[in-house]
């Protein structure tokens, strides 16, 4: 068993352990952070996906964050407000299930990502990072002009979506479906790293030039990376719209991109565990630094400029070492 | 809908397209030049607009304040070029975003830490209020009129300062080959911390400018940062030339179909839909621009290299 092997084991027991006291304990603001963590956490896997597997810089993964929050928030809306989302050509009601809110967050957010990954692949390097920030951009604008659902203040929703056999509104149980959901999927990006579809995404991303040489694709690799890391981001954005109970424009905001790439930075790039360890230090860090001083994104700045300067793996990487190399 | 109107907007358009020129020279000078992604671009263009607005407050000339915007972007570039950028100019891409990023959450809490979260003011100079009378019975802003011409001005001194003198043969050649003209003697290393100062100096100045017609506020450099990204993407990175172009493309297609669109979408359907569809495709239309632009070619109208 390596060091890392066991730093994620520590961290997936933490996860439990945590809320697990804070039943006991009766604490149900840990409990919310913890949520908080585990979803946004979820929304980094789903960007290490390209960022790491497929050295993708994606600074719009907001985007996706924010989409999955609308197919929340606008079929959320209709059911509350007992209308219809369309009654022409066909009549689609809204709905407060969430399995149906997950299918329509992934549908919508898989196309988003399907002609957002189209375009800016077929540019490369500082380019892809501008293109896919722009992008951000233009779905942050669009939902403040939206003002069919809420505009630039955004949607309340007054009771959390529906699970069947469970009671979301218990704290425990909701966070029990996002932790969920968060170990699946990373044992789906586990699974995915060995499969051979990881093993040329890799490629794809180290010597392109080698895999064109072997028959393969690899811009249509990253495309499809591109599409299931914006699927991942965007069921993410689904589960913390359901948290809030409440959406805005402010999900799709640059400012979110690139939290959520700090997450995936500051837990270890491409770390199968480096966004659980991220999003968990930065929801610490928000609370415990944000209660002592309301400036302290100044101390996340330095921190993250020490991490890029000088502690290039992250948090895994200075707790676990160096990742082991396969090849 | 009148041609006054119209010439007005188109007015505005190159107004605005010139303010964003001066963002995206620096950012366009600076990727070509170091091969650096700065995301504190937008950092600097605020320390200037503060700078500006603190000065103008203090001693109430707007020639100080400008003077003030350009030194103190200046040197705020300096600083971080000499403390941070430096490190970044051989790491990827993936680090240059991380710590411009870190970069500027520590200018945005900083400055919201000195001056507080309230807007600040910078007053459009006497001189230059109110409106004048352009030929054709126009009546357009004197100060608005006044940013025009110095964007060009800024911009003509620039292609000089490029083209014609020996410190531009040195960025030139920078751009190049960074190994040869080390070895040629130019101290490389003083070279990038004056292009980079260069470059926060026109971002400052920008912010100056437009901010004594919008509110000096913290976290008002990002939105035109991020505008001035769509401006060097459609220019092609690197090219000032491309930036130009690009830069006014961008501001007239803002602005005249922010207005413009509204109103044809009147001639086919009702007013109120027409509005707000017509206000929600605006907001998109420079990305729009941009895809089209990308499309038919992806490494920008100027772009040499992708």
């Amino acid at each position: 068993m390596t060091r890392e092997t066991l730093f994620n084991a520590a961290l997936l027991l933490g996860l439990i352990a945590v809320p697990a006291w804070a039943v006991l304990a009766d604490e149900p603001f840990t409990i919310t952070l913890a949520t908080r963590a585990v979803i946004l956490a979820l929304a980094a896997a789903g960007l290490n996906i390209a960022l790491g597997i497929g050295g993708l810089v994606s600074l719009g993964h907001a985007v996706f964050f924010g989409i999955g929050g609308y197919a929340m928030g606008i079929l959320a809306h209709h059911a509350q407000s007992y209308t219809n989302l369309m009654d022409w050509p066909f009549v689609i009601p809204g709905t407060k299930f969430m399995p149906v809110i997950w299918l329509v967050a992934i549908v919508t957010s898989a196309l988003a990502a399907l002609v957002i990954g189209i375009l800016s692949l077929r540019t490369t390097g500082a380019y892809f990072i501008m293109i896919t920030l722009a992008f951000g951009q233009m779905f942050f604008y669009f939902a403040i002009s939206w003002s069919a659902y809420g505009g630039e203040d955004g949607m309340s929703i007054y009771v959390r979506n529906s699970f069947p056999g469970l009671n979301t509104l218990v704290p425990i149980q909701f966070y029990g479906l996002c932790l969920a959901m968060l170990v699946l999927v990373l044992i789906f990006s586990a699974r995915l790293r060995r499969a051979p579809f990881g093993l040329a995404l890799n490629a794809a991303r180290q010597v392109p030039a080698r895999l064109e040489a072997v028959g393969m694709d690899p811009t249509r690799l990253k495309l499809v990376a591109f599409v299931i890391s914006g699927v991942i981001t965007g069921l993410a954005g689904a589960l913390f719209a359901d948290l809030n109970r409440f959406v805005s424009p402010s999900m799709f905001s640059w400012q979110f991109s690139g939290e959520i790439m700090i997450l995936v930075i500051l837990g270890g790039v491409g770390r199968l565990f480096g966004p659980v360890a991220g999003a968990v230090t930065f929801v610490a860090l928000e609370h415990f630094l944000g209660g002592i001083t309301e400036f302290w994104h100044i101390i996340l700045g330095l921190l993250l400029l020490a991490v890029v300067l000088f502690a290039r793996g992250g948090i895994t990487g200075l707790i676990a070492g160096k990742e082991v190399r396969h090849d | 809908m009148s041609t006054i109107l119209i010439l007005e907007q188109v007015l505005n358009g190159l107004q605005f397209g010139v303010m964003l020129f001066l963002m995206a020279a620096g950012l366009t000078l600076i990727f070509g030049v170091m091969g650096l992604i700065n995301l504190a671009h937008g950092s600097l263009y605020m320390v200037g607009a503060f700078a500006a607005a603190a000065v103008a407050g203090l001693t109430g000339s707007f020639v100080l304040a400008l003077i003030a915007a350009l030194a103190a972007a200046a040197l705020a570039g300096a600083v971080i070029e000499i403390a941070v950028i430096r490190r970044l100019y051989n790491s990827d891409h993936l680090d240059q975003v991380l710590a411009t990023f870190a970069l500027i959450l520590i200018f945005s809490e900083g400055t919201r830490w000195v001056f507080g979260s309230f807007p600040l003011f910078l007053d459009i100079p006497a001189a230059l209020s109110g409106p004048v009378t352009l030929p054709g019975g126009i009546q357009y802003p004197l100060y608005r009129l006044t940013l025009i011409g110095a964007g060009l001005l800024v911009a003509l001194g620039l292609w000089l300062l490029i083209e014609r003198t020996r410190i531009g043969i040195q960025i030139r050649a920078g751009e190049n080959d960074r190994e040869m003209i080390a070895a040629l003697g130019v101290d490389i290393s003083k070279l990038y911390t004056l292009v980079f100062a260069l470059g926060a100096a026109l971002a400052g100045l920008a912010g100056a400018l437009v901010g004594a017609i919008q509110s000096v506020q913290v976290g008002m450099g990002e939105p035109v940062l991020i505008l001035a990204f769509v401006v060097i993407v459609i220019g092609g990175i690197g090219s000032i030339k491309g930036a130009f172009v690009g830069a006014l493309l961008v501001g007239l297609t803002d602005t005249l179909v922010g207005i413009f669109l509204p109103e044809v979408l009147k001639l086919f359907m009702d007013a109120a839909p027409a509005t707000s569809a017509g206000s929600s495709i605006a907001s998109m239309s420079i990305y729009i621009l941009m895809s089209l632009v990308l499309i038919w070619r992806p490494s920008g109208l100027f772009g040499a290299r992708s």
